[in-house]
């Protein structure tokens, strides 16, 4: 087992030295991002000044030995724009998107495996079709599109809810959320069911399929022959067993669920980390941009390695596969 | 391996005819498909010739007459172009986008993937290794960012577009051809002494077809999502080749105004291709998935 997480470990590091390396390089050739920031009216002394604090006279490999350097001590640089250092700006608007991300997921659950498990349980039924066939649908609505109905429907013709935008917010352990107020609360639904839909079909999707496959088992047929009450049957026999994978395809899309935050909160202009991507990639506002990067791909890495390392413990094949590789 | 040794195409196509949904959909993707490919004869207007325009025709809701005597069925943008005829070439820009980057990709992706499945050691775990990676960050985030370095432009949106889903059928043919290079044909192949490269593409490479096929109909219609997506973004196709992901994004600012039809009807019609690609795509993998067989 410790060989194992060594060795786990040891890779998770060299996907982010590797992809450190990729992301500095490329985005070194977005452009030039003098000619963005500075005054194009400021004197040519004033112009150099900024450009030697913002260390962008040097050469590109020192100003990738000190993106490294920083990157070791958490630093990932300042942004251009908001002068601010940029995992400091990333982290003030991380809550943002990870209450909108935790609400899209719990509504995907809460609706997603019921609705899965009728469809997966009677396949001929008209309500499993019509289930099946809003999924397709939901699964094949591009997000962003989505959004705008959602907006024009609820927002603009009927009036309900705001069109964009987070609303009041409340300090939770210094943390600002939007759930606790009414006005926050109407701000979140839009753009979490936005969030929720994609993921939901999923949900019916995977229910669906694991319900149909295990409803067939020996032993949920033994379960009814002991004359087990359908609840019980469903509930516990069936249920138990679909869990572990729509679990496992739910914990890993956790990371895509904040990737796809990056339209849902540029439709609703939700000031989570995917709206300040996108406007920092329309100003070059290249730091930023870096450590967005870098926070994303240390999410993933975590959440991959934790994944493994619970697969690893649960089903004891994989490791001693990983232990002779 | 999964059908008839005999008329294997005939049994799939028979399979395939049973589902009336399935089908329907398969003739709603041809006629996109035509629909989008002859575009300037389908389209009652050529929306980006200036002659054909004219600004008196902007924002008319759908079903109005222009000053000529037009009648725009789906509404007219700004500009006054008709939203029917723009939403045609769009679509021609849709498809030709994700088919030219899945095509490139299968490429990319089979002849990686035959490699590491035959030549096995150090390639083997280089090439698995970056699909590992490559697969473990969202399609749509990798695409947002390598365009973020790249610029925008319909080249650039296809490279994007090969570079996050090559892995996919990396992945898919290389077990596949794991599977196959086992079995008896390629034995006999070997024993010939037939040259390497025939062995594989002649012999191996057909066989591992059918999952390369059912995955490139998804990628299709995930390509026509992520390029709209981007578009939409910003980062996509330029102004001067909308898709429709551009024409949605162009109608945003519209929508809170009221003049729906704009980001609608584009909507709509992706929706719809996406829709049709995707019950195709799930009823040819249910028809070649042995464990549903009955």
């Amino acid at each position: 087992m410790l060989a194992y997480l060594i060795r786990r470990l040891s890779q998770a590091l060299l996907v982010m030295a590797v992809m450190a390396t990729i992301v500095f390089f490329g985005l070194y050739a977005v452009g030039n991002p003098v000619d963005l920031l500075i005054n194009p009216e400021a004197d040519l002394a004033e112009q150099e000044a900024t450009i030697r604090r913002l260390g962008l006279d040097k050469p590109v490999h020192v100003q990738f030995g000190y993106f490294l350097g920083g990157l070791v001590q958490g630093d990932l640089g300042t942004s251009f724009v908001h002068n601010r250092p940029a995992l400091e700006l990333i982290l003030s608007r991380l809550p943002a998107t990870l209450e909108l991300a935790f609400l899209g997921i719990l509504i995907a659950i809460v609706l997603g495996i019921p609705l899965g498990m009728i469809a997966g349980l009677r396949p001929d039924a008209p309500s499993s079709k019509l289930i099946m066939a809003g999924s397709v649908i939901g699964f094949s609505t591009p997000n962003f599109w989505q959004g705008l109905m959602l907006i024009m429907l609820f927002a603009v013709f009927l009036g309900w809810l705001p069109a964009g935008g987070r609303g009041d917010t409340v300090d939770v352990l210094g943390i600002p959320v939007s759930f606790l107020t009414w006005d926050g609360l109407s701000h979140l639904i839009l753009p979490a069911v936005n969030v929720a839909i994609f993921k939901m079909s999923l949900v019916i999707r995977l229910t669906r399929a694991g319900t149909s496959e295990v409803a067939l088992q020996d032993y949920v047929k033994y379960a009814r022959a002991r004359g087990l009450s359908p609840t019980r049957v469903v509930g516990v026999h069936i249920l138990k067993n679909i869990l572990i994978p729509v679990v496992t395809v739910l914990g890993l899309e956790t990371g895509n669920v904040i990737a796809f935050a990056v339209v849902t909160e540029t439709v609703f202009a939700w000031p989570g980390i995917g709206k300040l991507l996108i406007d920092s990639i329309g100003l070059l506002d290249r730091p930023v941009v870096v450590a967005y990067l870098m926070l994303t791909v240390f999410l993933f890495v975590m959440i991959n390695l934790v994944v493994d390392i619970a697969y690893s413990i649960l089903d004891p094949r994989v490791r001693i596969r990983g232990a002779k590789a | 391996m999964m059908l008839a040794a005999d008329a294997p195409l005939r049994r799939f196509a028979g399979d395939f005819v049973k589902s009336p949904l399935a089908v329907a959909a398969a003739l709603g993707l041809l006629a996109i498909i035509l629909m989008a490919v002859f575009a300037g004869a389908v389209a009652p207007q050529n929306p980006y010739n200036l002659a054909e325009i004219d600004i008196l025709d902007g924002s008319l809701e759908p079903g109005q007459e222009g000053f000529t005597g037009f009648t725009f069925w789906l509404g007219s943008d700004e500009q006054g172009r008709d939203m029917l005829s723009a939403m045609i070439y769009g679509l021609r820009i849709s498809l030709f986008v994700s088919f030219v980057a899945v095509s490139s990709a299968v490429l990319v992706g089979m002849t990686l993937g035959l490699l590491a499945a035959w030549r096995g050691g150090w390639i083997e775990t280089v090439i698995m290794r970056t699909v590992d990676i490559q697969l473990s960050f969202p399609a749509l985030l990798v695409a947002l960012l390598l365009l973020a370095a790249l610029g925008k432009g319909v080249d650039k949106v296809i490279i994007a577009l090969i570079l996050v889903q090559w892995a996919y059928f990396a992945r898919t043919v290389r077990a596949a051809a794991l599977v196959e290079i086992k079995k008896d044909y390629v034995m006999a192949a070997r024993a010939a002494a037939l040259p390497e490269r025939r062995i594989l593409f002649g012999h191996v490479l057909p066989n591992v077809m059918p999952p390369v096929l059912v995955i490139a109909t998804v990628q299709v219609a995930n390509a026509i999502a992520i390029e709209a997506s981007l578009s939409f973004l910003g980062v996509g196709v330029p102004i001067t080749e909308p898709s429709l992901g551009l024409l949605i994004a162009n109608g945003f600012d519209y929508l809170l105004s009221g003049r729906y039809w704009i980001s609608f009807y584009p909507g709509v019609a992706l929706l719809v291709t996406l829709v049709c690609i995707n019950v195709v795509g799930d009823h040819v993998r249910d028809i070649l998935n042995p464990r549903l067989q009955r």
